[in-house]
């Protein structure tokens, strides 16, 4: 069996006394595309979060590649990690965020070089070159020199998507990308996401509420309630024929609102 | 809006011009004052400086350093903003000569305006660098900058936007207080002005000058700092 890319071991998650994630386990292989669905609270973007290490962990391990993300091995125990290895083991991911998060003060271009210049060490040159490629693959060729506050939002959320994937991750975190998008602007940024799939191999796990992109674009949906998940399997299954009532219920509360 | 604030100007300096011209006992007066304007330009510029790089230093110390770094920023801004500039200057000038250090009058002026701007600068900075947004904070750590880099790359690029018009109003506040310095022996636009009005009595005259050069150079500053804004906020207000 190959090592899973992405490994959740009994993570915990609280805020206070809420407890958000709760033992969580999670295998994720190379290259598997995995959505992410539930109600909100459920823990589903803590999961992304925890990847990402913007949140703390309070308790298990989450491992990337085989390697424990947020603790090193220290005389064979575990320790919290310094600084170092945490910048190490981050190269491996990379996170596009619901409010697109773009560097307003930058182009579209520098936005998609800045990293790679400054944290990878790439030439100028380089980093344009990598640059001005992966915005001619989102369809932005035209768009280098706007700055984000010319751009409409789907095509912020194209060079955000360009800017994560220039620092070559081998993890790519979707959350709830087109949520804060007009209906009419969702469709070029799943195209994008689509492209990404079948062009990559990339690892990707995706918050979404587009039930219908996750069914045909997603190997496994996982569904989370509660702080769990309560399901998961094949999106044909968990779709058509969910096993468990909450999947049943929320399925259902979803797709009579759209 | 550049163009209203030059029209401003305009009118001040030729309502200053007018003054001066219809009365010819004036002009004797002007010389002198420019000179002491000169110093309180220089002094002003100094304490800008030291202002600003001090604000910087103890705002990030306060935010990011180590403890007792952080606490010794703590302690210069209360200290510093919490006691008059008059008693710092004084303090400087009278009190450290009693330790063994004596220092330059300008010297003097320079440091205490300088440190005591710098003291509210520094809450300009911290409220700045705390008001851009998260999301800007957690792409900076998903692209794995480290914490250094995203602050001058990312961060404190689009906090000095929101430090100019604060800045601004900082710069004018030393310009006035730059008039303590009369009080320590340096012949400043003030000290200028009271050193003729004793000889002369001209009272009306000098403080009427006085108060418009000091306004004239307020215009300034004030015009600088929107030009800054201006270019500063290119691409970040455009809209398209």
């Amino acid at each position: 069996m190959t090592t899973p890319m992405i490994k959740f071991e009994d993570v915990t998650k609280r805020y206070g006394d809420l407890t958000v994630l709760d033992s969580l386990n999670l295998e994720v292989a190379p290259y598997e595309k995995v959505a992410i669905i539930g109600p909100s609270g459920s823990g589903k973007t803590t999961v992304l979060r925890m990847l990402m290490t913007l949140e703390r962990i309070d308790g298990g391990v989450i491992y990337v590649d085989g390697e424990p993300l947020t603790h090193m091995r220290k005389n064979g125990s575990l320790v919290p990690a310094d600084r170092r290895y945490l910048r190490r083991m981050r190269g491996n991911i990379g996170m596009v965020f619901q409010h697109f998060n773009l560097f307003p003060h930058m182009t579209s271009l520098k936005n998609c070089m800045e990293a790679p210049i400054h944290v990878l060490g790439l030439s100028k040159r380089e980093a344009e070159e990598r640059a001005a490629e992966l915005l001619d693959m989102v369809g932005l060729a035209d768009k280098m020199d706007h700055y984000p506050s010319q751009l409409s939002g789907g095509q912020r959320q194209r060079v955000a998507i360009a800017r994560a994937l220039a620092m070559r991750p081998k993890v790519m975190l979707f959350d709830e990308v087109t949520s804060a998008l007009d209906p009419e602007l969702v469709g070029e940024v799943l195209n994008v996401i689509r492209k990404l799939g079948e062009q990559h191999n990339l690892t990707m796990l995706m918050v979404t509420h587009q039930m219908g992109f996750a069914k045909e674009f997603a190997d496994r949906v996982c569904f989370f309630y509660d702080g769990n998940i309560a399901e998961q399997g094949k999106p044909e299954v968990i779709f058509s024929d969910p096993k468990e009532e909450r999947t049943r219920q929320f399925l259902s509360a979803v797709l009579e609102a759209s | 809006m550049q163009l209203r604030q030059l029209a401003v100007c305009a009118i001040v300096f030729f309502t200053a011009g007018l003054v001066v011209s219809s009365f010819a006992g004036f002009r004797e007066f002007i010389p002198g004052l420019l000179e002491g304007a000169w110093v309180t330009v220089q002094i002003t510029a100094g304490g800008a400086i030291l202002a600003v790089a001090m604000a910087l230093f103890a705002a990030m110390a306060r935010m990011y350093g180590p403890a007792p770094l952080r606490w010794l920023a703590v302690a210069y801004i209360e200290v510093f903003r919490g006691t008059s500039a008059l008693v710092q200057l004084f303090w400087l000038f009278f009190v450290l000569p009693h330790f063994g250090i004596t220092l330059e009058p300008i010297t003097v002026a320079v440091t205490a305006l300088g440190l005591n701007i710098g003291a509210y600068g520094a809450e300009v900075v911290r409220g700045a660098v705390n008001a851009v947004p998260r999301g800007q904070w957690e792409a900076t750590i998903a692209l794995n900058m480290p914490r250094h880099l995203a602050l001058r790359r990312i961060i404190l690029p689009q906090a000095f936007l929101a430090m100019i018009p604060p800045w601004g109003n900082l710069f004018i506040e030393l310009l006035k207080a730059t008039a303590l310095v009369s009080l320590i022996t340096i012949s400043d636009l003030t000290f200028r002005a009271q050193q003729m009005n004793q000889t002369t009595f001209r009272t009306v005259e000098i403080f009427t000058i006085v108060l418009i050069m000091y306004l004239a150079i307020s215009i300034l500053i004030t015009v600088g700092m929107r030009t800054l804004e201006r270019y500063a906020s290119r691409g970040i207000a455009r809209r398209g």
